[in-house]
């Protein structure tokens, strides 16, 4: 009988690991740090267990570490995340991500009537709740709110 | 003083401003645009154009009028205000004369049409339409109607209107009758009204209530309202009434609409006991809310108010191209 194939993920010797990403959202994550378009090795799992999440997904990139700027934009998508960031196979530092105070290019906003919908507008929005996310567009000055928060 | 002083001349050049200077070349999309301040200027110079409203200080100017849907008050009201101060309107008061016709985006439009006048006044029905404008344009950009969003010449016009029959914008008691909820008129006016120590009275039906968040917005600055779902007496405690038109559309169940379309009118005779100073707002068109016989009350000053819109647009108009 054959021995299952197992392909091990290795731990990264540098680089940023994403972890407590909602599992419904690894791809968003993905897509607003642009991850398809680099070269780094990276590997993910998701639909893993956890406890907190239900179901979490995780990334690693090696040979990656992004601004704060940057890694704050995943906090619609994934407000839990939490980076472990690697040199020589150690964690050398541990960030949460913060919902920053504004968001440029990532949300779409809810108003069906707002000019963004409608032209290519890049969509803005001022944060006015961090706790529960409600962003007010920049445009329509309407409110899109965490339950109508749709990814661009 | 000093505007009485500067009044008298005709000379544009000798009608500067420090107001002029901070207000050129800027925008005006949300009422927020204005400080208190600038507001402020904004109403003692419209008082000038209302004591002198011919004057040709925008004579080799041209403005654009974008109408990309029909609002006759307004673009009859602005242009009305240009051709008083000698300036020349080139646009459209209908978007299907208009090369957005052939599908042309709002982006280009703007950015052809800032390179052919001095200032755009747009309309249109997309919200955040004005504000995307004011980004492209090279020019100033004077929103005249965003969807529901905006319409801050009609807030300025409306403040005009209570500081010049109140003799004041401080502590009044203003009550607000109708579609609270949509009604984007009403809310840019209240939130203006706001930075003067106003008293909210909000009569509307169920369905039509002032939004929580303008609601929340007062208690955070302070400010005391009360609601109302009857059309009593309590007007006789208003300083101002600002009356708008319940519509058809806004509601879900037909029934509901029959059951208060009839409610929300003024009539003469509720303004029996009401106060001397008080008038009756309307930001027009009115269908049936106000009843033809308080067109002749004093108390009546809607069309008054329409026509101080050309007065404020001038001052509009003067203090974003820098004119005076």
């Amino acid at each position: 009988m054959k021995e299952p194939k197992q392909m091990s993920v290795s731990a990264i010797e540098s680089g940023t690991v994403i972890d407590h990403v909602p599992a419904k959202n690894l791809f968003k994550v993905i897509q607003i740090l642009g991850l398809d378009r680099i070269d780094s090795q990276i590997t993910f799992g998701t639909n893993l267990e956890s406890k907190k999440l239900g179901r979490k997904a995780i990334i690693k990139i090696s040979g990656k570490f992004f601004e704060d700027a940057d890694i704050n934009r995943i906090a619609l998508v994934a407000p839990d995340a939490k980076l472990n960031i690697i040199r020589g196979y150690e964690v050398v530092e541990k960030k949460v991500v913060e919902v920053p105070d504004t968001i440029i290019g990532i949300a779409k906003c809810m108003n069906p009537k707002c000019i963004t919908n409608f032209e290519q507008v890049i969509t803005r929005f001022r944060v006015v709740s961090k706790k529960n996310v409600a962003l007010k567009c920049h445009y329509c000055e309407k409110i899109t709110t965490q339950e109508n928060l749709q990814i661009i | 003083m000093l505007w009485q002083f500067l009044s008298n001349f005709d000379n544009s050049s000798i009608y500067s401003s420090q107001c002029a200077n901070r207000m050129k070349n800027r925008s005006l999309v949300s009422i927020d645009d204005f400080s208190t301040e600038e507001m402020i200027e904004i109403l003692d110079l419209t008082e000038e154009f209302e004591k002198q409203p011919v004057r040709k200080l925008l004579e080799g100017k041209v403005i654009a009028t974008l109408f990309f849907e029909p609002s006759t008050r307004t673009r009859l009201s602005f242009e009305s205000a240009i051709n008083r101060l000698g300036g020349k309107i080139v646009g459209f008061s209908d978007s299907s004369t208009s090369s957005v016709s052939k599908g042309e985006t709002l982006h280009d439009t703007i950015k052809m049409v800032s390179s052919y006048s001095d200032l755009i006044v747009i309309r249109h029905p997309m919200e955040g339409s004005a504000r995307f404008a004011s980004e492209i344009a090279s020019v100033p950009v004077i929103n005249a109607g965003d969807g529901a969003n905006q319409h801050p010449t009609q807030t300025m016009l409306d403040l005009y209107s209570i500081r010049k029959t109140q003799g004041t914008l401080k502590d009044l008691n203003i009550f607000m009758v109708g579609d609270l909820k949509y009604g984007r008129t009403v809310h840019s006016l209240m939130m203006a009204m706001s930075r003067w120590n106003a008293t909210f009275n909000f009569i509307a039906p169920e369905e039509l209530k002032m939004p929580d968040e303008f609601k929340l917005y007062l208690e955070n600055m302070g400010l005391k309202y009360y609601e109302h779902s009857d059309f009593t007496d309590i007007i006789t405690k208003a300083d101002i009434i600002y009356m708008t038109r319940v519509q058809k559309e806004r509601f879900s169940d037909p029934i509901e609409y029959e059951k208060v379309k009839n409610v929300y009118v003024l009539r003469n005779s509720m303004l029996k006991n009401t106060k001397s100073n008080m008038r009756i707002l309307h930001p027009l068109p009115r269908v049936n809310e106000i009843h033809t016989d308080v067109d002749s009350n004093p108390k009546a000053y809607y069309f008054e108010q329409a026509l101080n819109g050309v007065y404020t647009r001038q001052a509009i108009l003067c203090s974003l191209l820098g004119i005076k």
